[in-house]
């Protein structure tokens, strides 16, 4: 037996189709609520909203190289992830292995495929004991020095709202969605 | 067989069964999964002698029974005597809110989870919200965003259903190279089933005025890592609860207090607890737990990504390893499947190794991407052998052996272990987990 349910798989133009009919017409079904909804006004959006997108949407004003990143890790994220990320009782940043191999190694260098991310992640997550605690200044400083220990991008390089989402990384191309065809 | 007819027959003396069902179905002393329903019968008619049978001058009577019990208490807990059915907690050294707890399902019954002993996975510690100040706001691709206060919230329109929770990384120790010994519970626990009770998705999402061209809703936690992930719109609009209560209390803080979202069937991690933003959005964020984490690396070097359905598993968790069978007899076999596609439509059990399989009765109800408890009784005759569980749900879809699980996604993927599990009994009566 098949250990995935071939049934499910529909060329993607008819999952699409199907999908926009499902979506509309499960709106039309919702439950009816009470609509005690407050209205949300731009002001309070930008307050709230910290989701980076990998096309840069949502990323801030502001700026910071990796040269000004290094006083920042090596104080804040070094204790947990080792000097340069090579790891301690938090998973190292740097380095990493062939993604093919026996024992691949998978870190932000080799296996994340967006620049974006790290600055997403560190800005609402991270330093663990402290989140929240960076200004947008010190999380693009420390996105470039993270990208920078992964010889990514050189030390003096500017990180913002346009050139973070211009880093390429290698394993941009390494993820197969299994939602929705194969799913 | 035949000596495991006899032993039967002398159990049930008063109560014979028809041959049929002394008939072993399978190898490995396998019987007729309907053996115990008509023994249950059976035994109930005798509780009464028992009962009558007590010494009545009360000499030997436990002092429970002689002195007034305990008074009343707000919040009952647990037997002192059950001190061993808790969760096992697995923490970051450097972070003790980093980590997670397993459910000890080898020393559950049933179906449900009790809510002190449901799973736990955090990434930045549990928040003590106070619900006076937590809101859930919905924004992006909406024509009139709007923000709820947990007061709001509890006059929608509620529905429960129940359903299993499960973490991507169950199971995970099925990927290492040599059988990990620990309880099941230790081992497959990152999975919890409970009745959840909250207002469709989509009903808030209805009343923000969805816009067409949103295909994704990135959901965030108001926990200290602010946990965020992207829900595919069509799960959204489907299934997908906004829950407040779990088995018929308020959400507890460890698992979402005061909201959280239940996706049935799909990974845990898509579960947002202290859900406090959605935000309708064309595409996926690509959030850390999208990318880094929860995608599977194949052997090609490529990763499976948003692998959100769980597929159907199951696992004997009566007897299972930390247990010891006592002597040859008569036994119980007891254990949980379930799948995220849909109802479980059958689980056989093994007990050579997987050359023959009977049948195991499914405990009513059987529940549509829910914990399905399976049961079927058995004959150890003493010798060694080698038992087995396997699931088939409702759309055909069957629990593979591990070879070949194995063989399709190598073992670094670490998420989405669902293979069949094995226990070798030995003739001392103790339990070992196998790749058999
Ligand atoms: C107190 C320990 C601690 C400190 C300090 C800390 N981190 Fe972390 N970090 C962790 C832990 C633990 C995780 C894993 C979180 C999880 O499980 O969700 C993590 C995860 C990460 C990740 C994701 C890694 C991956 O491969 O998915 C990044 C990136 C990161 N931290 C960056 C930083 C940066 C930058 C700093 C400093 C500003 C920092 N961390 C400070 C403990 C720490």
């Amino acid at each position: 037996m098949s250990m995935r349910d071939t049934a499910l798989r529909r060329p993607l133009a008819v999952t699409a189709v199907l999908g926009w009919i499902a979506l509309t017409a499960a709106v039309a079904a919702a439950p009816e609520g009470p609509k005690l909804g407050k209205p949300l006004s731009p002001a309070d959006i930008a307050a709230m909203d910290i989701n980076v997108f990998p096309d840069g949407s949502g990323l801030p004003s502001g700026k910071g190289t990796a040269l000004e990143g290094k006083a920042i890790y090596d104080a804040q994220c070094a204790a947990c992830h080792g000097p340069k990320g090579t790891g301690g009782s938090a998973g190292e940043l740097a380095g990493g292995s062939a993604l093919d191999g026996p024992h691949p190694d998978q870190t932000v260098g080799n296996y994340w495929p967006y620049a974006t991310t790290i600055f997403d992640f560190v800005r609402r997550s991270m330093p663990l004991n402290a989140p929240r605690s960076l200004s947008d200044d010190q999380v693009y400083a420390v996105t470039a020095y993270l990208l920078n220990i992964n010889a990514l991008i050189g030390e003096t390089a500017e990180m913002n709202a346009k050139t973070l989402p211009e880093v390429h990384l290698p394993n941009r191309e390494g993820f197969v969605r299994i939602w929705p065809n194969s799913h | 067989m035949i000596g495991a007819k006899k032993g039967y027959r002398t159990m049930t003396e008063d109560h014979p069964l028809t041959d049929d069902h002394l008939q072993s179905v399978a190898g490995g002393g396998l019987l007729d999964r309907r053996l115990f329903l008509r023994q249950s019968l059976a035994f109930g008619t005798g509780t009464g002698l028992l009962l009558a049978g007590m010494d009545a001058t009360g000499a030997e009577l436990p002092a429970w029974q002689k002195t007034p019990g305990a008074p009343f208490s707000n919040y009952g807990q647990p037997s002192p005597h059950e001190k061993e059915a808790i969760r096992w907690v697995s923490a970051n050294s450097g972070a003790p809110g980093n980590g997670i707890s397993w459910t000890p399902l080898h020393k559950l019954e049933g179906m449900i989870t009790p809510n002190g002993l449901h799973f736990e996975r955090h990434h930045n510690g549990v928040p003590q919200i106070n619900p006076d100040r937590h809101r859930l706001s919905l924004h992006g691709l909406f024509r009139n965003p709007v923000s709820f206060s947990v007061e709001d919230l509890l006059r929608y329109p509620l529905v429960s259903r129940i359903c299993f929770v499960e973490c991507g990384g169950n199971s995970n120790a099925g990927w290492h190279e040599e059988p990990i010994q620990t309880p099941v519970g230790y081992f497959h626990g990152l999975a919890s089933c409970s009745e959840w009770t909250g207002i469709p998705l989509s009903t808030l999402l209805d009343e923000a005025g969805l816009q067409p061209d949103a295909r994704w809703v990135i959901a965030e936690g108001a926990d200290a890592a602010g946990m965020n992930i992207s829900i595919p719109i069509e799960k959204a609009l489907d299934d997908t609860l906004v829950a407040l209560y779990q088995n018929g209390e308020r959400i507890r803080p460890e698992n979402g207090y005061p909201l959280r979202l239940i996706l049935p069937g799909w990974e845990a991690v898509l579960n947002v607890k202290w859900l406090q933003r959605l935000q309708a959005a064309r595409e996926p964020v690509m959030a850390r737990n999208e990318t880094s984490k929860y995608t599977e690396l194949q052997p090609s070097g490529k990763a499976r990504q948003f692998t959100f359905l769980m597929d159907a598993k199951s696992l004997i968790t009566q007897p299972s390893p930390g247990y010891k069978l006592r002597g040859p007899g008569l036994y119980q076999i007891s254990g949980l499947a379930w799948s995220g596609r849909g109802k479980v439509r059958k689980v056989e059990v093994s007990a050579d190794g997987g050359k023959s399989w009977a049948e195991a009765a499914l405990q009513e109800p059987v529940m549509s991407k829910s914990f399905t408890r399976f049961r079927l009784p058995w004959r150890w005759d003493g010798s060694p052998l080698v038992l087995k569980s396997r699931a088939i749900d409702e759309t055909g879809y069957q629990q593979p052996e591990r070879a070949a699980l194995v063989a399709e996604r190598g073992r670094n993927g670490y998420f989405h272990y669902n293979a069949i599990v094995s226990w070798a009994v030995a003739p001392d009566g103790s339990l070992s987990h196998v790749y058999a």
